[in-house]
């Protein structure tokens, strides 16, 4: 949205002497910004890859427990619907910094902060009852790919919460003026680990349900 | 858009020299091991990175020669067993990812932002981070040698010969933190030089104006980043059937070791082409400069690069012919690899057609170039040979296919890395490489590489397995064998002569000028070696081949009148993250057997690493203004 003007806006504006790489763009997009979804085409491959891993082996466990046997659809459901909400939130917090609205923001990207982290405590919520129940990374195929893949999606949340929740601690002691393009682009990673949970809830959850009648 | 640059128009109040970060007041120094360190000129950058990969291929090369003086009699014992598992393998790793690769980015670095005219790439500091995480991880690997040896599963690393089954030592966990630390490097530097070619071109440098060695770093930086994620996922995974008892690779419990091979290839295919497309870019650029002529067909060597890039990915399994993937799987590979050889071809006739008809300098950089072509030819039509499925039965896993891609990746790599080498010499130090042991070198290079690899076809044909550690003396293969492993020593002496060339030029050699070679593009219309801002002004491009264009109609290069320059600081956070990485890394391989000491260092290592990233993202602009009219500002 603010890409098409930013070559005009490059231009004058205090905003483009007080920054720090200085910054000449030939497309008049960010840097930061070109970078992050350079970064995204990359990440794609990285959980396509864990993602086939899973469906190769899907069903290919010689030992339970299966996936139908513990796989909760109700808890994770609840805890998706967060993690998605937060993506709302995260696009809140980003208008709220190109319109200089600070409380908004700060109260937008806390809340953001606040969702990831519920989605984290179901997830290790989940994790635990998992082990409980008999389910270890060397226990079976399921085991091995379940916990890696949502392992490391987890970990993606995890460094998003502390990005985000590094730029509202820094908000109270830095200035955010020029600084919409840098929560953008966190915006960007955080919706777009949002976008691959979807993928995986329906790889993993939903369909291993399918044609099965009622959730277990 | 049209006239904004680098260079700051009004010249506003000076930016604070030195201001305090979390670690004290940036670096400033402007000479000595700390302002190498700390900096983040993309020149200096380039310069490091070619200096390591020239080391490494020095070590690869010895480990190559030890494997060569082990197969020069049958039944040899001089090196035998695990430990020569352990030489191929190191041979195989380094040359790949500590030789060629670096030996690419530092013509990235160095090259790439002088040819679309900016003053750096575009993030700095994170080049800079690339640099000494490349360091890191080569670290790592070859402190396997000191620490319970080395690497030992060949450069592929198939399970089950690194399963933690069959593979009990940390010789494949530091081949897995390894290779996953020079991903991370891997993947920054290209983030970088996508943003950089995207982003940083000088006004009027539309996409179809870049030098063809712009577009073949381009390419290969977005194969860098779409083909190691898979290698990175395929490590993680490993690691977690090594270290925590996972089940990816493991048969026992349903895991299928052809995965690997899969995953593997997915990046290994891909990963060829990364170390191929920016030698092709160098040998672009040589041509035209020495054959006095444009370049024959720009779009379509260009396309053919973006072609062989996508194709790049729908090959892989043309490495697995013989692992029982089915006909039609190995059909379907078959005929794409068929297919990846007509792009390949079409630059092969784009480059006689460049040098058809010029006026022709055989100069030491062309003379490589021209090696290049010929024999990257002759490692792509054994390629072709491979693509034959059937035939591929008997050539598997036999010299016949270390022949092809040692002519492939030194016949043409190499060959297109020292071209660019000669080329860029005088750019990079001031002074041309002396021409008299230049031509020694060459030819000494060019019959020492022949005389090495060609012969292998031959011994392999005849059915003589790679990766075995000696040979019965009546299979017929004695006297290729002591051929090759003679050879073998030429080839290396070539490499002295080089490295000799090169310093003996260093002191001696003539003094370059801007444009020792009538060039055409915009690095040459420069200083050598270039002040440190690069441009004084920055150019306005009008033509492909601009510098050419502006020479042969008269136009003035730049005008002399010139603005400050802002120069950013130099940063020690680079350094300390990728020092935190080391750390973390290095604990983690023991982490099988010593849970909680491994834990409590690599804590210790990640918290050393938040630490600099906090000290990154908060250390101000700092940096300086540089004036082009009174500073030569050429430290190099």
């Amino acid at each position: 949205m603010s890409t098409a003007i930013a070559v005009d806006q490059h231009h004058g504006g205090g905003h483009h002497d007080e920054h720090h790489h200085h910054e000449h763009s030939y497309t008049g997009i960010p840097n930061k910004k070109v970078l992050m979804w350079a970064f995204l085409a990359s990440d794609c491959m990285f959980f396509g890859t864990l993602i086939t891993t899973y469906i190769v082996y899907h069903g290919k466990s010689l030992v339970g427990p299966y996936p139908v046997e513990i796989l909760d659809i109700p808890i994770t459901t609840i805890s998706s619907f967060v993690l998605l909400m937060s993506s709302l939130l995260m696009a809140l917090s980003v208008a709220a910094v190109n319109r200089q609205d600070l409380f908004k923001f700060r109260l937008w990207i806390f809340l953001t902060c606040v969702f990831g982290l519920i989605f984290l405590s179901f997830q290790s919520f989940e994790f635990t009852e998992f082990y409980l129940k008999g389910l270890k990374i060397q226990t079976n195929l399921f085991g091995t790919t379940f916990y890696t893949m949502t392992g490391t999606h987890g970990l993606h949340v995890a460094l998003g919460v502390l990005w985000l929740i590094s730029w509202f601690v820094y908000s109270f002691f830095g200035s955010m003026k020029d600084k919409a393009t840098d929560i953008e682009v966190a915006g960007l990673y955080w919706h777009f680990v949002d976008i691959v949970w979807i993928v995986i809830f329906t790889v993993i959850y939903l369909v291993e349900f399918v044609g099965i009648g009622g959730f277990a | 858009m049209a006239t904004h640059t680098d260079v700051v128009t009004k010249p506003g109040p000076l930016p604070e020299l030195a201001e305090p970060g979390m670690l004290g007041p940036r670096p400033i120094a402007k000479s000595g091991i700390w302002s190498w360190l700390t900096t983040i000129d993309h020149k200096r950058i380039g310069i490091m990175y070619g200096i390591a990969a020239l080391f490494f291929i020095v070590v690869g090369g010895i480990e190559a020669l030890l494997i060569r003086i082990q197969l020069s009699v049958p039944n040899n014992d001089f090196l035998v067993g695990d430990l020569y598992n352990q030489m191929f393998t190191m041979h195989g790793t380094t040359m790949i990812f500590l030789g060629v690769m670096p030996l690419t980015a530092a013509f990235f670095n160095y090259v790439v932002p002088l040819q679309i005219g900016a003053r750096d790439v575009a993030f700095p500091r994170l080049n800079t981070f690339s640099l000494w995480v490349f360091v890191a991880g080569a670290l790592i690997l070859n402190l396997s040698w000191f620490l319970g040896g080395a690497p030992n599963g060949a450069w592929v690393g198939y399970p089950p010969i690194t399963s933690p089954q069959y593979n009990v030592g940390y010789n494949s966990d530091f081949w897995i933190m390894g290779l996953l630390v020079l991903g991370v490097a891997s993947v920054a530097a290209s983030l970088n030089f996508f943003t950089t070619i995207i982003n940083m071109r000088a006004p009027g440098m539309t996409l179809m104006r870049m030098p063809v060695f712009v577009w073949m770093t381009l390419i290969t930086n977005i194969l860098i980043l779409l083909a190691f994620p898979p290698i990175t996922v395929a490590l993680v995974q490993l690691l977690m059937d090594r270290s925590f008892g996972a089940n990816f690779f493991n048969y026992a419990n349903g895991g299928m070791p052809i995965m690997w091979q899969h995953w593997f290839w997915v990046f290994g295919h891909p990963e060829v082409y990364i170390l191929i497309l920016p030698p092709m870019g160098i040998v672009s650029e040589i041509l035209p400069t020495f054959s006095r002529k444009p370049l024959f067909g720009y779009p379509l060597i260009v396309f053919s690069g973006a072609f062989i890039g996508f194709m790049g990915f729908a090959v892989w399994s043309h490495h697995m012919f013989t692992s029982g993937m089915g006909v039609v799987a190995v059909l379907a590979f078959s005929i794409t690899t068929s297919i990846i050889a007509v792009p390949t071809g079409v630059k092969i006739f784009n480059w006689l057609g460049t040098m058809w008809g010029g006026n022709l300098r055989m100069e030491t950089p062309m003379l490589y170039a021209v090696s290049f072509i010929a024999m990257f030819t002759i490692g792509g039509f054994s390629g072709i040979m491979h693509s034959a499925a059937a035939a591929d039965y008997q050539q598997h896993d036999t010299y016949f296919v270390v022949a092809h891609f040692h002519y492939v990746l030194v016949g043409g790599a190499i060959s297109g890395l020292l071209a660019g080498l000669s080329y860029w010499y005088p750019k990079i130090t001031g002074r041309i490489l002396n021409e008299k042991i230049g031509l020694a070198a060459f030819w000494t290079f060019f019959v020492g590489f022949n005389a090495t690899f060609f012969p292998m076809h031959i011994i392999g044909l005849s059915g003589m397995p790679r990766r075995i550690y000696t040979y019965d003396a009546a299979m017929g293969f004695n006297f290729w064998n002591a051929f090759v492993s003679v050879s073998a020593f030429v080839l290396a002496l070539s490499f002295l002569m080089f490295f000799y060339n090169m310093y003996y030029s260093y002191k001696h050699g003539a003094v370059a000028g801007n444009d020792p070679w009538d060039a055409r593009t915009l690095e040459w219309s420069i200083p050598s070696p270039p002040p440190v801002y690069n441009f004084a002004l920055t150019p306005e491009v009008t033509h492909l081949d601009d510098f050419w264009h502006k020479k042969q109609t008269g136009q003035p290069i730049s005008s002399a009148k010139s603005e400050l320059v802002h120069m950013p600081g130099s940063s020690y956070y680079p350094l300390v993250i990728s020092v935190g990485f080391f750390v973390m890394s290095m604990a983690l391989i023991y982490i099988r057997n010593h849970t909680l000491l491994s834990t409590v260092i690599a804590v210790g290592g990640f918290l050393t690493m938040l630490f600099a990233i906090y000290g990154w993202s908060l250390e101000g602009p700092g940096g300086e203004m540089l004036d082009p009219n009174k500073e030569s500002g050429a430290y190099n």
